[in-house]
């Protein structure tokens, strides 16, 4: 028993040739449909350069526009031809001319004679496909397409339209279930010719001479039929992309292709010389002779089709650039942006690098200089610190601040007297974590111990600045991990207020704070309010801090207030 | 975009042509061998001045990638670049005496010649300081790419102007006939780029890198525009508008997506800052010839005088486009 090749195709009819006399030399007799659309020039060279295989033979040409009867009509014929000028073979295999082998023919016939009565054919309900591309599923079935989709677009859509419209469903014939599947298929004698001379095949064919693409229904329907043993996969490895059209293999797919240890793949780019010079051959010692196993160029390509439709969440480049909200992800990781912090603590940021072990950055927003962690002028991904440059773009600075840095959490302070155009992004962006210690602003202006109208004047701008970014944070809108404490609030309990934003930044590590950030000294910090207040300027964002004292309890040891054991 | 907005553009983009058409005259043919060009030939596109040492290597780079055929217009050459030029198989020369300025830096010439010769073909736009890299450009030739284009309907291919300097001075190793550029300029910027959309044109407007990190800080809106669409299956319609930061109809300026995937793109390695720089630096404000009275050349001497190492500990030596993409600054898209 042999096997029966029917090669349908239309270009590169160099590799096709080539490809037909691997086969037909192994033994393989070949039935050839060539697009009538080839010049005649070019198929006459094409026969030519395949005279001298008694076992090639070529059929009357259709001009197979995609997704139309004729390639079926054109197949149909081809497996006649085949079936009878050829009776010694057992299965027949329909090819594409970008097909190419890469097993040797005889590990395939090997392989088909120990499964004589299989039909290799992906034959799937319509309910069950997931694959269909341009909405079409149980509608191929059910309405008329004679109008072309590639060269009558407007008279196609027109049509669909109409019917869809009148609510017409097409009858089909009675026994058959409409199934889809790969145009690609391998059967074996007795199906095929079954196929063939059904007695009710006249009714089938017209039926299917309306269906859409019915080269990916005719055989897939028909063959559930007349099969006694269908086994629902092709033999040849075929990969659709994200607008299903056939991924293309190249050289540097060879390795790849070797070890999927598939019969035949599809389609090969054909100047893919190198494949074509190590896949053309016999020789049995390069394969495993494993059962087809195409997992990882699934993966390979699923991950592409990802890539081109999910993008990487997070990056922002020049054929990324995702309307607002489309983004899979505003920024590629999480960052915590922290408030009042370094006014109320000394050296917070010192304490908080050691403490959660990221980056802690100081003012990145300030509006003299970006100021980088240990005072770089220049950051990771040659981030510049000149505010000029990010305020041009204060989006694009803080999106590449976090992609660059991927795999580490940057932290930073962020107050009233920094650019605040990145507010309202940061806020609408679930990866942020902002906390907020508001009226700590006024805890530097108290620390510069002067008291004059500028003070009071300066406080009033902080204080509507801050008032508008809590409006935002607060806003329904805000995706943010927000938390908002009022001066007087925060320092009544530091520690635990500290404890809960560590234990949220670095979940790991789960342990308790024993080294406590020294709190700024607010020795008189409630006169100070309280004469703001008598100035005329409201400090209300601080909260209530009671004249005359710093607020809250002061222990003994006023270096480390709020040792937590 | 309206009926108004859209039929303005069309005006503009015919302008254009008849600029182009009207400009065709300030340029006499050299060489001519575009009857050796095959129906699928790749093309390439380019004007310059005083360029022979580079030449060797742009050839051989894009040769070895797959371009068939090189236009070449060059603009008072007097280095011996013509006659190099001429004697290449595979390149037809124009040359010009005319304004580079007046000709939008070159661009009306490149219109034009490409309108009349690069309809149908696959059409790439460099400067021979401009190296083409896409994805898997280490395995496939301009070839493949252009193949899966056209299958995907793709009609034009953007990549972003990634600018290349060395570590050091930027004289401390001289550039030789021959050399791979980036043997010296190997460092680049990997994550300072800011992008607005153009909304008339539609494109992506990219700027950042060391040019404007270290020209432009006090003025970054000044720094030069740094995405290109230099890859274009040519239409006689198509106009570049400005250099090859956008063209016209404005659906070939939409490489990138808008929702949220990744469309495959590609990056042009800018080997513009090596020890010919300064020189040419010092020509260039002389001849004012370049965009924006030359601001940008301004700027660099300026910032050269001062501090002529562009290198910071955290450039990105280069290695290749996986590395590129790893960072962010090109994609493969679907292509796998």
């Amino acid at each position: 028993m042999s096997i029966g090749f029917i090669m349908m195709v239309h270009t590169a009819l160099d590799r096709v040739s080539q490809t037909a006399r691997h086969w037909a030399s192994s033994g393989c007799p070949i039935v050839i449909h060539c697009d009538k659309s080839v010049p005649k020039k070019e198929f006459e060279a094409f026969t030519d350069s395949l005279a001298d295989l008694e076992n090639v033979s070529f059929t009357k040409r259709y001009r197979c526009e995609w997704g139309t009867w004729p390639i079926v009509a054109a197949t149909i014929e081809a497996a006649q031809q085949m079936l009878k000028t050829h009776p010694d073979v057992g299965h027949v295999f329909l090819a594409s001319g970008s097909c190419l082998p890469l097993r040797p023919v005889q590990e395939l016939r090997a392989y088909l004679e120990a499964r004589p009565r299989t039909d290799f054919i992906e034959s799937v309900t319509v309910e069950d496909v997931t694959w269909t591309k341009g909405g079409f599923d149980s509608e191929r079935f059910a309405l008329r397409f004679p109008f072309s989709w590639r060269s009558q677009r407007y008279l196609f859509d027109r049509y669909v339209a109409l019917q869809r419209l009148f609510k017409f469903r097409r009858r089909v014939p009675e026994n058959l279930t409409p199934h889809l599947g790969s145009q690609w298929w391998c059967l074996s004698r007795a199906t095929l010719s079954a196929i063939l001379n059904d007695p009710n095949r006249a009714s089938y064919d017209r039926y299917f001479k309306r269906v859409w693409i019915p080269d990916e229904s005719y055989f897939q329907s028909l063959v559930r039929l007349h099969s006694k043993e269908v086994e629902s996969r092709s033999l040849t490895l075929s990969k659709f992309d994200f607008q299903g059209k056939p991924h293309i293999f190249y050289d540097d797919h060879l390795q790849l292709l070797r070890r999927s240890d598939c019969f035949v793949a599809r389609k090969i780019w054909p100047h893919a010389t190198k494949l074509y010079a190590s896949f053309l051959s016999n020789d049995p010692s390069v394969t495993k002779n494993a059962e087809p196993n195409p997992s990882k160029i699934d993966r390979l390509f699923s991950k592409a089709v990802d890539r081109r439709t999910l993008g990487r969440p997070g990056l922002y480049m020049q054929s990324r650039f995702p309307n607002n909200d489309w983004e899979n992800g505003k920024t590629c990781q999480a960052y915590s942006v922290f408030g009042g912090f370094s006014d109320v603590f000394v050296n917070f940021e010192t304490w908080l690098s050691k403490t959660v072990g990221g980056r802690v950055h100081g003012n990145l927003f300030a509006p003299d200089r970006v100021h980088f962690a240990g005072g770089d002028t220049v950051y990771n991904g040659c981030l510049s610190d000149s505010a000029l440059t990010r305020d041009q773009n204060p989006k694009a600075f803080l999106t590449s601040l976090i992609w660059n840095t991927r795999g580490e959490r940057q932290c930073f302070q962020y107050s009233p007297a920094d650019s605040q155009d990145i507010a309202q992004f940061m806020a609408s962006d679930p990866n942020a974590q902002i906390s907020v210690v508001t009226g700590a602003w006024a805890v530097r202006l108290f620390q510069t111990k002067i008291n004059s109208s500028v003070i009071r004047k300066e406080a009033a701008r902080l204080q509507t600045i801050e008032a508008k970014f809590l409006d935002v944070l607060r806003s329904p809108h805000c995706k943010a991990r927000v938390r908002i404490w009022t001066l007087a609030d925060f320092v009544e309990a530091p520690m635990e207020h500290l404890q809960e934003i560590i234990d949220e930044t670095s979940p790991r590590s789960r342990r308790r704070l024993n080294e406590a950030p020294r709190m700024a000294d607010l020795d008189g910090f409630g006169r100070f309010l309280q004469t703001l207040k008598n100035q005329g300027m409201n400090p209300y964002l601080a909260g209530d801090f009671p004249v005359g004292s710093a607020g809250t309890v002061q222990d003994s040891d006023p270096q480390r207030p709020y040792l937590v054991k | 975009m309206g009926a108004f907005r859209s039929y303005r553009l069309r005006l503009q983009r015919k302008r254009w042509l008849i600029r182009a058409f009207r400009k065709r005259r300030e340029m006499t043919c050299v060489v001519d061998r575009t009857k050796d060009i095959a129906p699928t030939d790749i093309l390439s596109f380019t004007t310059l001045r005083n360029e022979r040492v580079r030449l060797p290597y742009f050839f051989d780079y894009y040769r070895k990638q797959g371009v068939n055929h090189f236009f070449m217009v060059d603009n008072n050459s007097d280095d011996g670049t013509r006659e190099y030029l001429e004697e290449q198989p595979d390149v037809s020369l124009w040359k010009s005496e005319a304004s580079y300025k007046r000709s939008r830096f070159g661009v009306d010439w490149l219109n034009w010649l490409q309108y009349k010769y690069a309809e149908g073909h696959w059409s790439l736009t460099v400067d021979v300081d401009e190296f083409f890299i896409y994805p898997f450009c280490d395995t496939r030739p301009i070839r493949a790419l252009t193949d899966w284009l056209d299958a995907s309907s793709i009609k034009s291919f953007g990549a972003m102007l990634v600018d290349m300097y060395p570590k050091g001075r930027l004289d401390e190793r001289p550039y030789t006939e021959g050399q791979d550029p980036f043997e010296i300029a190997e460092y680049f910027d990997s994550g300072n780029y800011s992008i607005k959309r153009n909304a008339i044109y539609g494109n992506l407007w990219i700027q950042g890198g060391p040019r404007s990190r270290a020209f432009f800080p006090e003025k970054p809106q000044g720094a030069p525009a740094l995405n290109k669409i230099p890859l274009v299956k040519w239409e006689k319609s198509y106009a570049y508008v400005s250099s090859t930061h956008m063209l016209l109809p404005r659906g070939l300026n939409l490489v990138y997506d808008e929702w949220g995937g990744e469309k495959a793109s590609g990056c042009l390695l800018h080997a513009k800052f090596l020890d010919t720089f300064s020189a040419k630096a010092n020509e260039e404000l002389t001849r004012n010839e370049h965009y924006a009275a030359s601001a940008e050349y301004k700027a660099y001497a300026a910032g050269l005088a001062d501090d002529p190492d562009l290198w910071t500990k955290w450039s990105e030596r280069y290695i290749n486009w996986r590395q590129l993409e790893i960072l962010g600054l090109m994609s493969k898209g679907n292509w796998a």
